[in-house]
């Protein structure tokens, strides 16, 4: 057993309900128990999405486990099937059912119905929601491609006589519940555009059975959401030749890196793309407002994708400096674990929020980059934070315009991250006028408003970066602590730790205010 | 489809694909209450998602309750997953030393392996010697519905209540801590408390004070999914007072005055003291009676607080009820309840889900009362609606909340009218 306070992931049969429901003629049978239709509300709520999700439930109760369950699923199935009358159906089962063993698949495979029946079995006691959609995504998939008709399935033109043709690209893993992904297929269509090549499918995010048949007319595929459709990629890899482009175009480097391996597949002239520049992110990091994002602590945590993207940006883009990463999902430690020795870093590869928040805590961040559960810890820690990854709350599905690839996306990237932060001359001003009462610690930066300023000044006290650290080994004269809270709030959390650090090294058992200004010096760069 | 007839009332009974939240769902508001008791859930992934899902934003990191997540070998043997429940126990009261009560809850996975966490529960309870008390319930989906968590929690504590011989009134179900204190107010004003010789209220505050109960103990349901509870109470010899549940004005009215008939305490009493309040109430639903009157109203199965509701939307709002839909249909404790809705209601118990959306849209209803599901669908084909998980987060009983109520309905109907887009 593990303990679980908050979950990043869902069980996988959520994963393959966003398969579901990003496919616009798919019906999912889930045989499960009534409570797990709470399901429905993370697309209807959180998405805000307009129609239910096509998914229904067999709702087997205590007084059905004697009898006939596997009848149930049955009769489910085919009523489903007439009253939804779906191109394709996948048909699966809960934690609860998974242990009855009524194995629904099968059963509604054997029920010759008109349509291809994709059965799924997801392990709900050892994989979880990002698994159980990327299995999905490649069962339907491979499903739908392996048992149409040769002359139903799309096939790719000849690679010799592409001349004056454009190249075709599918765009694979975009999902229903994704970090925006809405926003993200608009994007990377433009992207496309402007780099000379027509985009043949984009799945599963409305895409229809029958597009799926037309995947293999693509010269190569996108692999967008790597986390949903790695797998997929890899098989239509080895099964229609089709070259993968892996890298995920998030931030401006990533951007070009990804144009350029398009470049490399398909051999066109992108230098349209490659030489313009197209996003405003370099000349806003360059401009010398931003010279006060120099070396901000950053903290990553979130899913594989959006985490490595982050890192790089983090370095190369802002000049941050980032103090931990990590990702709660094991089938992207790989990757993660890459980005973080890159950095110099550990990785924290867990799925337990209490492991985040202590790391957060012990990092003493600046800012925080990470998923709903890091807004939440970060709220509590007083420190500022943007969401880059799922699992996010309504809120974090914009109205506006929000994609994360891109040029626009290392724009919108630039700005999500940047706001939280106490910036350019505001930060001198607070500095020059830390003693008036307008700014005392309690003042929290002004974008900062209302609700979160507040909670940031109720942020409980052990934990904040400036509080004494609880297995500090040295300990502060009461003349150093006055001189320390005499540093502006946002700094002091820095001070204190390399304070700390010095003493230790220096074996002084007390910091006085001596001590204070040679770790200061010491530390000036 | 089936019909039985009861007071009058044809009831329609529904099977098919259920749409509602299963008992797990009343760890989100009894943690809330009960601010000494941890809640633990044995189950799986789901279970923990589906908690935090209808929790929606929690601002604390730590809340008072989680989830024993089981894994691949778990499964495997018994005496395993008991070892591990230990463990996890022990790992959670050594980081929080502040819990007296835990409560072990049970969900679809843990009852289908037969995990006996009554047992568990016993076992832990004597490891833990004098800290902690360690009960146990089910929250399952095969086994409870919703609110029907609240139900099977109680019904534990009931069993695990002392004896008394002490005359007293009970108060069963939880209410908001403000609610709680006004209906005390009350109570004492029209001389129920003195009468009775002692009133307390169930759940209590902290769970590890549990009020004692016995022969002498009469009981008043503040919540109308208590089936269990009330059944566990007469069991343990307490006497149920059967009365409107107090929504309203006219239920609460009718909630004091079948208390006061209880202790033989004068009907002018209780008169004078709901007078002054009874006025307020008054105007303040005629704040929202406008916008509610004449309106058609469609329940879809879901808190169990359907039938009050509806008898309070109809008889105080002038809605008109198209179809009342409940999980399931206690005729006991909903005694007096059945015959005050009106004559040509149409109940129906059970669920199936696509059948009863169709005949909603064939109907046309003014306003739809559903679950988070279901909700936004429905807005996004023109029908009006109201989320009914609101109606077990808000303080909605006791003449005080008559407004507040009643707004709760009139709300989205207003919205409508002043939208433009
Ligand atoms: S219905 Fe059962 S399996 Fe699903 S969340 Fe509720 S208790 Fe857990
Ligand atoms: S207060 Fe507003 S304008 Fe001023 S620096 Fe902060 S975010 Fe920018």
């Amino acid at each position: 057993m593990e303990l679980a306070l908050w979950t990043y992931e869902g069980p996988p049969h959520v994963g393959a309900m966003r398969i579901a429901t990003s496919m616009r003629d798919v019906h999912y049978v889930i045989h499960a128990p009534q409570g797990d239709t709470y399901a429905d509300l993370l697309f209807t709520m959180i998405e805000r999405s307009q129609r239910r999700p096509p998914v229904t439930y067999t709702t087997f109760q205590a007084r059905d486990l004697g009898g006939d369950t596997a009848g149930l699923v049955k009769t489910t199935v085919q009523d489903a099937y007439d009253r939804f009358k779906p191109a394709a159906m996948m048909v699966g089962e809960s934690c609860t059912a998974e242990l009855i063993q009524d194995q629904p698949g099968s059963l509604a495979q054997g029920m010759d119905l008109p349509v291809p029946v994709v059965p799924l079995e997801l392990p709900a006691y050892s994989k979880k929601e990002n698994w159980g959609a990327s299995e999905s995504f490649y069962y339907l998939v491979r499903h739908i491609l392996a048992n149409a008709p040769a002359d139903q399935i799309a096939s790719r033109p000849d690679p010799a006589d592409a001349s004056g043709r454009r190249p075709l690209a599918n765009v694979l893993g975009p999902t229903s519940l994704g970090f925006r992904c809405r926003d993200d297929v608009i994007e990377i269509r433009k992207l496309l555009n402007l780099v000379g090549v027509d985009v043949n499918v984009v799945a599963p995010l409305e895409a229809t059975t029958a597009d799926l048949l037309q995947i293999p007319a693509a010269d190569f595929n996108i692999c967008l959401c790597p986390e949903i459709a790695n797998t997929t990629c890899k098989w239509l890899k080895r099964t229609f030749s089709q070259p993968v482009v892996a890298t995920v175009p998030i931030g401006v480097g990533a951007t070009l890196d990804f144009v350029r391996e398009i470049q490399e597949i398909t051999g066109i002239d992108a230098s349209a793309a490659l030489d313009a520049e197209l996003s405003r992110l370099p000349w806003y990091s360059r401009s010398v407002d931003s010279t006060y994002l120099t070396g901000k602590r950053l903290f990553i945590f979130g899913d594989g994708s959006h985490v490595v993207a982050a890192a790089r940006i983090a370095r190369e883009e802002l000049a941050f400096e980032v103090v931990g990463i990590g990702t709660f999902s094991r089938e992207m430690a790989r990757d993660v674990r890459a980005a973080a020795e890159a950095l110099e870093l550990e990785a924290l590869i867990t799925d337990d929020y209490l492991d985040v928040e202590e790391a957060i805590a012990n990092a003493q961040p600046e800012l925080v980059l990470g998923t709903q559960m890091e807004r939440h810890i970060a709220k509590r820690l007083g420190i500022p934070c943007a969401v880059i990854s799922a699992p996010v709350h309504v809120q974090d599905f914009p109205a506006r315009y929000s994609p994360q690839v891109g040029f626009e996306g290392a724009n919108v990237i630039f700005d999500t991250w940047v706001h939280p932060l106490t910036m350019g001359l505001e930060e001198h001003l607070l500095h020059m006028f830390r003693d008036d009462f307008e700014f005392n610690d309690q003042a929290a930066p002004s974008h900062l408003h209302a609700g979160e300023g507040a909670a940031a000044s109720e942020a409980p006290a052990p934990t904040t970066a400036d509080n004494p650290d609880a297995n500090s080994p040295a300990s502060w004269t009461p003349d150093a602590e006055q001189e320390l809270r005499k540093i502006p709030f946002f700094v002091r959390g820095k001070a204190r730790r390399n304070t700390e650090a010095y003493a230790r090294d220096a074996g002084h058992p007390n910091i006085t205010i001596e001590t204070l200004y040679e770790a200061k010096a010491h530390y000036a760069r | 489809m089936s019909s039985a007839t009861l007071c009058d009332i044809p009831v329609t009974l529904e099977r098919g694909q259920r749409e509602v939240f299963c008992g797990l769902t009343g760890i989100v508001w009894l943690h809330r209450k009960m601010q000494d008791a941890f809640f633990l859930v044995v189950g799986s992934r789901t279970c923990a998602h589906l908690l935090q899902s209808a929790a929606g934003v929690m601002i604390f990191s730590e809340p008072r309750f989680a989830t024993a997540i089981m894994q691949e070998k778990d499964l495997a043997g018994m005496a395993d997953a008991n070892d591990e429940l230990d463990r996890i126990v022990e790992r959670l009261l050594s980081r929080r030393p502040d819990i007296k009560t835990l409560f072990l809850v049970g969900s679809c996975p843990s009852e289908v392996i037969k995990l006996d966490l009554g047992r568990a529960a016993q076992r832990l309870s004597v490891a833990y010697n004098g800290q902690v008390r360690v009960l146990s319930y089910s929250g399952s989906g095969i086994e409870t519905t919703f609110t029907e968590g609240e139900d099977t929690c109680l019904e534990t504590m009931v069993r695990a209540a002392p004896q008394t011989d002490e005359q007293q009134l009970l108060v069963v179900g939880t209410l908001p801590d403000v609610v709680e204190d006004q209906l005390e107010r009350l109570l004492d004003a029209c001389g129920i408390t003195e009468a009775a010789g002692k009133l307390a209220f169930f759940p209590p505050r902290r769970a590890e004070t549990i009020p004692a109960i016995g022969p002498k103990t009469r009981f008043l349901l503040a919540q109308p999914f208590l089936n269990a509870t009330r059944r566990a109470l007469i069991g343990q010899g307490a006497v149920h007072i059967p009365a409107l549940f107090p929504f309203g004005v006219e239920g609460t009215s009718a909630w004091l005055h079948s208390a006061a008939r209880a202790f033989d305490v004068r009907k002018e009493r209780v008169d004078t003291a709901c007078a002054a309040p009874v006025a307020r109430a008054r105007k303040a639903l005629e704040h929202y009676r406008h916008t509610l009157q004449g309106k058609t109203l469609w329940f879809m199965p879901d808190s169990q607080l359907e039938i009050p509701l509806a008898r309070f939307l109809a008889s105080e709002c002038g809605m008109q009820l198209l179809e009342i839909g409940v999980p399931y249909l206690d005729q006991q404790t909903l005694s007096v309840e059945l015959p005050a809705l009106p004559e040509n209601s149409g109940i129906v118990e059970g669920q199936d889900v696509d059948k009863q959306l169709e005949r909603l849209h064939q109907a046309t209803p003014d306003l739809v009362v559903c679950g988070l599901g279901l909700a936004n669908p429905l807005e996004a084909q023109g029908v009006t609606s109201k989320w009914s998980i609101e109606l077990v987060f808000s303080p909605i009983h006791g003449f005080e909340q008559v407004g507040d109520l009643a707004e709760l309905f009139a709300r989205p109907l207003q919205r409508k009218l002043k939208l433009a887009v």
